[in-house]
């Protein structure tokens, strides 16, 4: 039991704030859900272009408010859908995107001054976006209106999501140009998403995502300021990504500890001076590694309370896990009752109506004490280690990561933990109420036949033209975008491009900690 | 002391993705049983997963993939295997892998396909009990 002993020395200005005041505890905005719901941002992408554009019109039909592409591992890695190592996983886990032709299907009737869109994409993150880019023009739409994020972190790549193409500083260096265009061109777009997900579900704890994503959060402004750019000019277009896990009240501290702590960070480190650049806007996903494949329907409910705490903890938007997501990817009626979840607590659960309702619970301020007194304690570590780069050479987040992991899971094997129907409360069959989506191997055949078609009828002669241009410029270490950009239009491929940037920064090779 | 050779068992990581956590709590939790461990790190080749099964004289390969190439990587690395001679081999797998696909997966030859959920207590005694003596 919490009393006001555990809050003792607890300050309202000081610690919590108005919504919408430093130093932002209670909420980024006065009015929060009063004034705008978050964004529903369904996570979605699977087999062909055209397929997923299915997906994305039955989702926006459906009362979705923004999109969100899952892409292939192909795509992720920057090899196109018919290179060797593509094989078997073409549209598998996400859609098939190797060249403009496949955006300009994907993004068909959908206009992108309508829509945000964001991208889980990392490696070849300039890539997607410059077909974006490509797209918004053909169509029309004035670069300033076009509005989405690029997931563009590299830095937990090398520690948590490990989809890692080139080493860390060309990757840094890739994560700077996008800021820096974005900073310049593209004022509406988010060009990170700065995310403490993946390293969640590699095995984190809830103080590890919320203090190894600010240390990253840090090295992204280190690396724009070296780049030139003032802080009030990127700052504010700074975005972030969690998870939000089983435990519902740690949970909604870790969210309002990390707004107040890179409040802190962004004004006593960085000195801002825009307000905006305090600002921490977050999106969140529920935890896929929490679901089990046992008695999947039981996911529903896990959802339920995780989507319930992101919003208790003041999310900008939020992706709901289907309940079949431990089994495959989702299908139509699975990824309906995911978003049906974020509406019923939009619009049934009453939660809305007010703001930050936790705000001043002892138990819930003094966890968020907690939170931030934690992973201020691991980020001053990783400052005293020189900083994200060294701690990743080191080797000290993969570790970290594997040990919570390991311990996580002897803590459901001993029982210390309860995981209901795994542990406990099991049963002999499953109940599952409909048939799983299954990505046809046609798929595969389809997409290679379309590539390779393009291929032949692009003019070839331009494309070696920009891509020499391109290898030109990584060699003098110039700003990629613009070059990347008139490369995708010209239809190089994005592995064609990813290829040029190998030969110059040549290949990531995985530091193995187990 | 034990002259007793130990189990070897190599985890192999098959497929472009790259959710590890699985595999290396199945290395830490068998070699915390005893055995050694070659983990391959991400994204090996069916070819560079037998090489090292070989290059390392292992007894049990485990493959995990989460990504849904199993049903094409799988079978490559099951005919390389053969191939190879080394068939006696015990080989499982674990991932996201469809309850649909498993019998197919059982009748090129590998021995049991373990899904999420699987308490590591499971897979210890299942290599002890089945790996060629």
């Amino acid at each position: 039991m919490y009393t006001p002993e555990d809050i003792r020395h607890f300050d309202y200005v000081k610690d919590l704030g108005f919504p919408g005041e430093y130093p932002f505890t209670r909420g980024l905005h006065a009015t929060m859900y009063r004034g705008r719901l978050w964004t529903m941002r369904q996570f979605s992408g699977f087999g062909t272009a055209e397929q997923t554009n299915k997906r994305f019109k039955y989702l926006l039909s459906e009362g979705e408010t923004g999109l969100s592409i899952a892409f292939d591992y192909p795509t992720i890695m920057g090899y196109d859908s018919d290179h060797p190592m593509a094989t078997g996983e073409v549209g598998q886990c996400g859609v098939a995107v190797s060249s403009l032709k496949d955006m300009e299907i994907l993004f068909d009737g959908i206009p992108l001054d309508k829509v945000s869109t964001s991208m889980t994409i990392n490696g070849p993150a300039a890539m997607l976006l410059a077909m974006y880019v490509a797209i918004g023009d053909k169509q029309g739409v004035p670069r300033e209106k076009l509005d989405g994020t690029t997931q563009n972190d590299n830095l937990k790549e090398f520690f948590a999501q490990k989809l890692c193409i080139f080493p860390p500083k060309p990757s840094l260096k890739l994560s700077t140009d996008i800021i820096e265009y974005c900073a310049r061109h593209l004022p509406n777009w988010n060009p990170i998403s700065i995310s403490g997900y993946h390293i969640r579900e590699a095995g984190s704890t809830a103080v590890q995502e919320l203090a190894f994503t600010l240390a990253d959060g840090i090295a992204y402004v280190e690396s724009a300021l070296e780049r030139g750019l003032k802080v009030d000019e990127f700052a504010p277009r700074l975005s972030f990504f969690f998870a939000s896990h089983n435990d519902f009240f740690e949970e909604i501290a870790k969210f309002r500890a990390a707004r107040r702590l890179w409040a802190k960070i962004m004004k006593e480190r960085f000195n801002t001076q825009d307000p905006r650049s305090l600002w921490m806007r977050m999106h969140v996903q529920t935890s896929g590694c929490t679901f089990t494949a046992q008695q999947p329907v039981n996911n529903v409910i896990r959802v339920a309370f995780q989507s319930l705490a992101a919003v208790l903890g003041g999310t900008q938007s939020l992706h709901t896990n289907s309940f079949d997501e431990a089994l495959a990817l989702p299908c139509e009626d699975a990824v309906r009752v995911a978003l049906r979840t974020q509406q019923i607590i939009a619009y049934e659960s009453g939660v809305t109506d007010t703001i930050d309702p936790l705000g001043g619970s002892y138990y819930v301020e003094y966890l968020t004490n907690k939170m931030e007194e934690r992973a201020t304690e691991y980020i001053d570590r990783i400052d005293a280690m020189g900083g994200v780069a060294s701690a990743i050479e080191r080797g000290f987040f993969q570790k970290e990561i594997a040990d919570s992991a390991y311990k996580y899971q002897k803590e459901i094997e001993s029982k210390q933990r309860t995981l209901v129907g795994v542990n406990d409360y099991t049963v002999e069959k499953d109940w599952v109420p409909m048939e799983l989506l299954r990505v046809h191997p046609k798929v595969e055949e389809e997409q290679v036949a379309r590539f390779q078609k393009m291929k032949k009828e692009r003019d070839n002669r331009k494309v070696k033209e920009v891509l020499d241009k391109l290898h030109d410029e990584t060699d003098k270490d110039r700003n990629l975008m613009p070059t990347i950009i008139k490369a995708l239009k010209a239809y190089a491929t994005l592995g064609e491009i990813t290829e040029v940037l190998r030969t110059v920064f040549g290949e990531y090779r995985e530091l193995i900690v187990v | 002391m034990s002259t007793e050779r130990k189990i070897r068992v190599l985890i192999a990581k098959p497929g472009l993705d790259s959710h590890d956590r699985g595999a290396k709590i199945v290395a830490r939790a068998l070699r915390d049983a005893g055995m050694e461990i070659i983990y391959t790190g991400l994204r090996q080749t069916p070819e560079q997963i037998v090489e090292t099964a070989l290059q390392e004289d292992v007894d049990v390969i485990g493959l995990s993939i989460l990504s849904g190439a199993h049903k094409v990587l799988f079978p490559k690395i099951m005919g390389l295997i053969k191939e190879k001679g080394i068939d006696d081999m015990l080989v499982f797998a674990g991932g996201i892998i469809p309850h649909e696909d498993i019998h197919d997966l059982k009748k090129i030859g590998i021995k049991e396909v373990f899904g999420p959920g699987t308490p590591t207590g499971v897979l210890v005694k299942f290599v002890q009990e089945n790996t060629r003596k």
